[in-house]
Order: structure tokens, then C-alpha cells, then sequence
């Protein structure tokens, strides 16, 4: 029973093709559709509320077939993958822009990057990849030689341009003055209000997507785990998850509730930083300094029980590379203790100063259709109105155990930058609540099994719910069980796409504090 | 001839530009201690300073004449208005020149060379700086010359000198026409020395910024005399509401006692005033840009209440 399944089985009737030899955790479907039929399905898909989750292609021509593209979508607990091919002579497929908007960086990205060509698409400028590329230099094919350096070329980017009396352009970035990454942001204004904002990113493009493809399967889970630094411990688990799922590994309970407690750390760690960085961006620097002494003192901890302050490296394929003894339980319950005091008291301040509420409330107000529309996800969309996360609705042990964890999602209508500061607040008492919960309960038993390689031509999938919200990986294998191809969707690929248009109606000197609030990573989204 | 005022002078000026920055890095450290972290101590100012003058400038290839001018000019009216606002005495031959209005005009001239420097380069942050710096203007001048004016009403003459003189000798204490007078310059005092919840000294936010966006480009010692003179704004600004509202202490006659006891008071006062500021500012966020007007126009309010209730009550 999948009411997805049924929507496009009825769309499509006898043309979509349910695939069942590619691994995937229960309650995904995999399925093929001719490419012309590509749109079809995402009209079903849109019918019937699905969200789109991620947009990709791949090189299949080492498997003897052309280039396929992916679209992968979501309805509360299920996903769907619908898969469309595209003949190695003729890499074009239709766009689904006009279907779902985030599809359009998606498709921009795969022509940029793959030179699969959306069809009808909009908007044929680059996305990530520069003019200062040859334009036939696509990094993500197979027959594209990344050991070579590149010609330079010359290009330039057009800007969305607005005009009349009084519009002015201001150009931030992409160096900032503070210690963040690069990122381009151009606003026309006039006066104080903001006319329009576009981001341009792609600065911190590594080729993180290509090096996946030149290492072996347990190299890969550290890379994931350089993916987006403040999210390390999400994205290795993304990795490993989605590579169990093909390479069929069984991993050890205990592991999986080790799992658990680094994530939940890590979105403690982070959730701290960013409240109080949201305050100091309202000049509330107070907060700051105190929510960055309790993040601290997680870190150390980090450091001491699991050797390192972000738990980079502990997730493994099959299991965990850390574990806990009774002491290590005892300092983090105490530790916890705490930090939820301390942590109150904070809460208190930041709920009960009218000069701090007067600047959060009714900023950047991302309204609940908008955030439907661009598909947001994680804090973003639990701030406006989007029920969505994955420890519920794709759980791994132990927040499969719904009735004894009584795992609390907080969703808030608003969309302002208060709404977005709440959720992380609840977020962290949440946290708190499972980190206990977790300790008290942890099974005992091995931290880690043998994880085998995957077969030839297999694929796999996971979606992990990182402190900024549902991180996506997928691996295809190729014919000699080698990584074909890594896919990787930091919850900032959709994300960066709210915040454009949270801005709207606000005034230039707000912005800084709406961009605190969603706090994207570059990383995560430039690869 | 008498040499003593024009003694006097120099000391005051000396002060000025030593005190400056002490004040600056006394308000530093009671705002690390209100925020719960350890301070780098009262002397950073210095080092900061130091570590700019023994910078290279860097000048933008448009820049003209005024951008490289305005530094100097910021500095000499700082330095210049250190002579005009009774710090240490009310004996001072700049001052019987000077009055009040000419202090306004002082800080008007260094504010408007500073807007045109962050147009003068071109940047979008100058130019944004510049606007947003000459709204506050706008609105924060008037206030200021009216909340003055009602404290020069009961010394009829608008000499800082008199105003102070008249105040010591205690025929114009805390009537209702001074504190209303007193609440409207401090919201003054805080939109025109750039502090919280106006303006953040601290931020790296360009969109943010407005006294910081107009000088972004400056460096070296260009930075430092703008950044020396803007420690030397805070200074003045609290000096001169010392002078108008608080002047007990301040040396009336030649006498080298009681120049020494005005410093001591002075000090006392400044000590005073910086843990009023960090109050402020740690308790406080920054407003929403456009709350501006509603805050500088409850200043423009208080100092015009004041001046009513002078002449119905006093």
C-alpha cells in the first residue's frame, strides 16, 4: 500500500515500470518511466502532494546504458524515485521546473555538471559550475579527465536586472567580513526595501560528487563526512546508511543507538551556535557568548569520550568507531544537567526582552505556501508549517520505538526568524530529553558488523535527518561493484532557494539576521 | 598675560586624546564582564590603535581628494571641541569664542566630510552608510540643539562655560526642565556616538552597519585617526553632558588643587557613565533601522517638553 505508487500507476498506468532488484530501505519505490513520460509523473506526483526531494543524473554508460536522470519524491513517510533514461547521443530530458521549483537549480546544476540538457527550462545559465569553464567541460561524466587542468575561457554572468528611478544594485560577497563561507548575494533595492534578492553559490565547489567515484566504498564514508563540516556526524551516517542498504550489512543495535547520540550531540552543538549567533546578529551579543560556552562545553566532551569535538570519522560502514562506558554515561548526564539549566535560563532572556522579540518577529517570513512550494525541509520548513522530519518518518533504532520515545517534532506557523529560533530551541530540549533517554536505554552489544561490498549495478538510498534537516544520499555501484555514483542532497540545495524568497518585503539592514536564521550551509550545497 | 587658561587648553586637549581611549577600553571591559567573558583590559585601545598607524594605507583608485582629507579633518574637529567643552575647567579662552552652537557645527562638518568620504569611493555599503548617517543626522541635531537650549534658557547665554558655572553654583538643579532635558540627550548621546540599540560599534554585518559602512574602506592610519577620533566622539559626548547636567567638581578657578580634584571627579564620572552605557547596550538589541525615527523623535520630544516646562513651571 503507497500512495504514491497508486498516484502514478494511475497516471501512467502500464508505462511506469516498478523496478525491484535495486536495494532500498522499505517504503522506497523505484520506479522507470520513457522519457517523454517524465513530466507525466511529476504532474501525478504533484496531484498527489508529493514534495520533490532531489533531482539528479547520472553516467550509466559504464554499464552499457546512457545517462538517467532521477527525481525523487516524498510524501510523509515514502519516497518514490522515478527514473527516466536519456540515449548517450542525445542527453536532453524534459524539465520539471514548471512542476516544482526546486527543481530548477537541480536541472541547472545536472546541465551544468553532467551536460544533460533540461528541456524548456527557463533559466539556461550555469548553477555552481563557471563561465570560466570550457562550456562542454562537464566533471560529472565519465569521459571527463580530472587529473588534466582546464582551459581557462572568458564569460559572464547575467544578472537578473531590475531598473527604474532610484533602483540600486548592492554586490555582498562572495568574501564576507565575517568567518563564514563564500556565497554571492546581489540585492536591488531602493531605499531600504528589498526589491529582489538572488544568491549566486558555487564558490566551495570541490568536485566532492566526482572524488566519490575514485575512491573505494569505506574511503567514501570519510569523505561524506567532510561534505558540510558542521554536519559531519549526519552526513557520514547518510553515507553509511545508504551503502548498508545495497551492500545488505546488518548493523548491531547498539551501534544504531550510538548513532543516534552522536546525532542528537551534534544538533545540540549546532542548534546552541546558531541561536546565539542569531542574537548577536540582532547586536544581542550577550546571548552569544553564553550559548557559545554551552556549545563548548559539548565539544569537550565530544573530545574526551569519542576523541574528536564534532565526532567526525565515528560513523562507519556497519556500525560505529566509538563507544561509551559507564563513566562516559555518567559525565554526559551530568553534563546535561547542566547545560538544560543553564540552557533555560537563556531561553528565559532570549522569550522576555521586548528589544530582542521586536527585531525576530515578522522578519524574513517564509509563509507556509512558499515553503510547500520550494520544498523546503528541516528547521526551515518545521518553522513554517511543513511537518516533515526524517527520525519520524524514515527512523532508524531507536526512534522507531514511537511509544517508549515519544519523540516531540515542534512546528511553527509563523516563518519569521522567531519561528525558526523556536523551533531550535524546542529542538534542543527535545534533544536533551533523547540523549537521556538514549543513555538509559542503550543495548549492549557490538558497535560494529562487517560491511561487505556492494553487487554490480545495485543502488542505494538513505534519508538521515542532520541538525539542518533531511540530508539525502544515493550510490549506484557500477560493473565491477566500484562506486558509479554518489548523490549527494545537504538539506541547503533547497533550502538557499527559501531564504531568496523569505526576504522579500524586509529591509536591506534585516538581512543579515533572516540569513543567521536559516543558516545554510555553502559546502553542503556547492559539493 | 595669563597663561593658566591656555594651560588649561592643552591639558584638556592632552586628556582628550589619552583619556579618549582608556574610556573607550574601560567601557570594553564591563561589557566583556556583563557578557560573562574575560576582557583584553583598558590599554586594547592603544594597541589597536598602534597596530593601525603602523599599517599601510590602501586607497581605492577613485579616490579623491576628500577621501584622503577626511581623516585629518575628523581628527582636528575632535581635537577642536576638546577645547570648547569645559573638561577640567570652565576658564577656557576657546570657549568664550565658542559656544554650543559652534560644537554642533564642529561634529556637523567632521559627520558631513565623512558621508561624502563613503560616497566617494563608490562602494554600495559607502553610499548606504552615508544615507542612513545623515538620517540619523537629520533628526539627531535638532534634538540635540534643542535639549542644549533649554539648559542655556536659565543660563541665558548658550557659552558651555556659563551653562556649567551657573549649575555649580546650584541655581539650576533637577528641575523639571533639566531632566527632560538630560533623558533627551542620552538617547542622543547613544544615535550620535553610534552605540547599541542605534548603531552596533562591534558588527562585522555590512548591511548592517551605518557609522562603520561609511569608513570601510579606510586603512592604516587613516583608520586609526577616524577610529581615534570616534573613541575621542564618546568622550566628548560624555564630557559635554557632564559639563551641562553634572558639572559639580569641574575647576572653576586657577588653582592647581582643584584641577586635580575636577580630574578625579572626572574620572569618577566617566567610570560612572561607561557602566550606565553597558547597561544599555548589553540589555538592549539593536532597533529595526526605522524604528530610528520614532526613538530620535521621542528625543526631539523630551528636549522640546523640556523647554515648555521651563517656561510654564520655572
Amino acid at each position: 500500500m503507497s500512495i504514491l505508487k497508486d498516484a502514478i500507476s494511475a497516471q501512467l498506468g502500464g508505462e511506469v515500470q516498478f523496478i525491484e532488484g535495486y536495494q532500498h530501505p522499505a517504503r522506497t519505490v523505484y520506479c522507470s518511466v520513457p522519457r517523454e513520460k517524465f513530466v507525466d509523473a511529476a504532474k501525478a506526483m504533484k496531484k498527489a502532494y508529493a514534495l520533490l526531494v532531489a533531482e539528479w543524473a547520472a553516467d550509466e554508460t559504464p554499464l552499457g546504458r546512457g545517462y538517467a536522470i532521477f527525481a525523487c519524491y516524498r510524501w510523509g513517510h515514502e519516497y518514490l524515485i522515478v527514473k527516466t533514461e536519456a540515449p548517450a547521443g542525445a542527453p536532453e530530458f524534459p524539465s520539471l521546473a514548471k512542476q516544482f521549483l526546486p527543481a530548477w537549480r537541480f536541472e541547472r546544476q545536472i546541465q551544468s555538471l553532467m551536460g544533460v540538457t533540461p528541456l524548456d527550462h527557463p533559466d539556461t545559465r550555469p548553477w555552481i559550475k563557471f563561465e570560466d569553464w570550457p562550456a562542454d567541460a562537464w566533471p560529472l561524466r565519465k569521459s571527463f579527465d580530472s587529473s588534466k587542468p582546464l582551459p581557462r575561457v572568458e564569460g559572464e554572468y547575467q544578472w537578473i536586472k531590475a531598473e527604474g528611478e532610484g533602483v540600486y544594485e548592492i554586490p555582498v560577497g562572495p568574501v564576507h567580513a565575517g568567518i563564514i563561507e563564500p556565497g554571492h548575494f546581489r540585492f536591488q533595492a531602493i531605499g531600504e526595501d528589498v526589491l529582489n534578492l538572488e544568491e549566486r553559490l558555487g564558490y566551495v565547489h570541490k568536485g566532492i560528487e566526482k572524488r566519490f567515484e575514485s575512491l573505494s566504498w569505506e574511503e567514501g564514508a570519510r569523505l561524506a563526512a567532510r561534505v558540510s563540516g558542521d554536519t559531519t556526524v549526519a552526513h557520514g551516517l547518510g553515507y553509511c546508511m545508504a551503502l548498508e542498504s545495497m551492500a545488505g550489512c546488518d548493523v548491531p543495535e547498539r551501534a544504531h543507538w550510538l548513532r543516534a547520540l552522536f546525532l542528537e550531540r551534534e544538533r545540540i552543538a549546532n542548534h546552541l551556535g546558531d541561536i546565539g549567533a542569531i542574537c548577536n546578529d540582532a547586536a544581542f551579543a550577550f546571548m552569544l557568548y553564553q550559548m557559545m560556552r554551552l556549545k563548548e562545553m559539548l565539544l569537550r566532551t565530544n573530545h574526551q569520550l569519542f576523541g574528536h569535538r564534532f565526532i567526525m570519522d565515528r560513523v562507519i560502514p556497519g556500525g560505529v568507531a566509538a563507544d561509551i562506558d559507564p563513566a562516559g554515561r555518567e559525565a554526559v548526564l551530568s553534563e546535561l544537567d547542566m547545560l538544560s539549566g543553564d540552557f533555560e535560563r537563556l531561553v528565559v532572556i532570549y522569550d522576555e526582552n521586548p528589544s530582542l522579540e521586536d527585531r525576530v518577529r515578522n522578519t524574513g517570513i517564509l509563509t507556509p505556501e512558499k515553503a510547500r512550494e520550494i520544498c523546503a525541509v528541516g528547521i526551515v520548513a518545521r518553522a513554517s508549517g511543513l511537518n516533515l522530519d526524517c527520525r519520524i518518518f524514515n527512523p532508524f533504532p531507536p526512534y522507531d520505538q514511537y511509544d517508549r520515545l515519544e519523540l516531540g517534532v515542534p512546528v511553527m506557523i509563523t516563518g519569521d526568524v522567531h519561528a525558526r529560533t523556536w523551533v531550535r530551541i524546542q529542538e534542543v530540549r527535545e534533544s536533551v530529553r533523547i540523549l537521556r533517554w538514549i543513555l538509559e536505554h542503550l543495548p549492549s552489544g557490538e558497535i560494529a558488523a562487517p560491511c561487505g561490498t556492494p553487487a554490480p549495478d545495485k543502488a542505494g538510498f538513505a534519508a538521515v535527518e542532520g541538525w539542518r534537516g533531511e540530508i539525502i544520499y544515493w550510490l549506484q555501484s557500477g560493473p565491477a561493484g566500484e562506486v558509479n555514483r554518489c548523490m549527494v542532497r545537504d538539506p541547503s540545495s533547497v533550502n538557499w532557494i527559501g531564504l531568496e524568497q523569505a526576504i522579500h518585503g524586509n529591509i536591506v539592514p534585516d538581512f543579515p539576521l533572516c540569513n543567521k536564521s536559516f543558516n545554510q550551509s555553502y559546502s553542503g550545497h556547492d559539493l | 598675560m595669563n597663561l593658566y587658561p591656555f594651560a588649561m587648553e592643552i591639558l584638556q586637549v592632552l586628556i582628550l586624546l589619552v583619556v579618549g581611549p582608556v574610556f573607550v577600553g574601560w567601557v570594553r571591559v564591563l561589557k566583556c564582564w556583563a557578557q560573562g567573558r574575560s576582557s583584553a583590559g583598558l590599554f586594547q585601545p592603544y594597541r589597536d590603535l598602534r597596530k593601525l598607524f603602523s599599517k599601510d594605507v590602501v586607497l581605492a583608485e577613485n579616490a579623491s581628494w576628500i577621501f584622503r582629507f577626511t581623516p585629518y579633518l575628523v581628527f582636528g574637529t575632535a581635537v577642536l571641541a576638546g577645547g570648547i567643552i569645559p573638561i577640567l575647567s570652565t576658564d577656557l579662552p576657546l570657549g568664550a569664542t565658542a559656544d554650543v552652537i559652534v560644537l554642533v557645527a564642529l561634529f556637523a562638518i567632521a559627520r558631513f566630510f565623512t558621508a561624502l568620504a563613503g560616497l566617494d569611493i563608490g562602494t554600495a555599503f559607502g553610499g548606504m552608510g552615508s544615507s542612513r548617517e545623515m538620517t540619523i543626522a537629520s533628526l539627531a541635531e535638532p534634538a540635540m540643539l534643542m535639549a542644549i537650549f533649554t539648559m542655556s534658557l536659565a543660563s541665558r547665554s548658550t557659552s558651555l562655560s556659563h551653562m556649567a558655572q551657573l549649575v555649580m553654583s546650584g541655581q539650576s538643579v533637577m528641575r523639571p526642565s533639566v531632566l527632560f532635558a538630560l533623558l533627551a540627550f542620552i538617547l542622543i548621546t547613544l544615535a550620535e556616538t553610534g552605540r547599541i540599540p542605534v548603531d552596533n560599534p562591534a558588527t562585522h554585518l555590512e548591511l548592517t552597519m551605518i557609522h562603520e559602512a561609511m569608513i570601510l574602506e579606510y586603512s592604516g592610519r587613516h583608520l586609526a585617526l577616524i577610529e581615534w577620533a570616534s573613541m575621542m566622539k564618546l568622550f566628548l559626548f560624555t564630557s559635554l553632558g557632564i559639563a551641562v547636567f553634572a558639572p559639580w567638581g569641574i575647576a572653576s578657578s586657577a588653582d592647581l588643587i582643584a584641577v586635580g580634584a575636577a580630574f578625579f571627579f572626572m574620572l569618577l564620572k566617566l567610570g560612572v557613565v561607561g557602566a550606565g552605557l553597558v547597561l544599555i547596550e548589553t540589555g538592549l538589541a539593536k532597533m529595526r533601522l526605522f524604528r530610528l525615527t520614532e526613538f530620535l523623535g521621542s528625543a526631539f520630544l523630551l528636549a522640546t517638553l523640556g523647554m515648555l516646562s521651563y517656561f510654564i513651571l520655572e
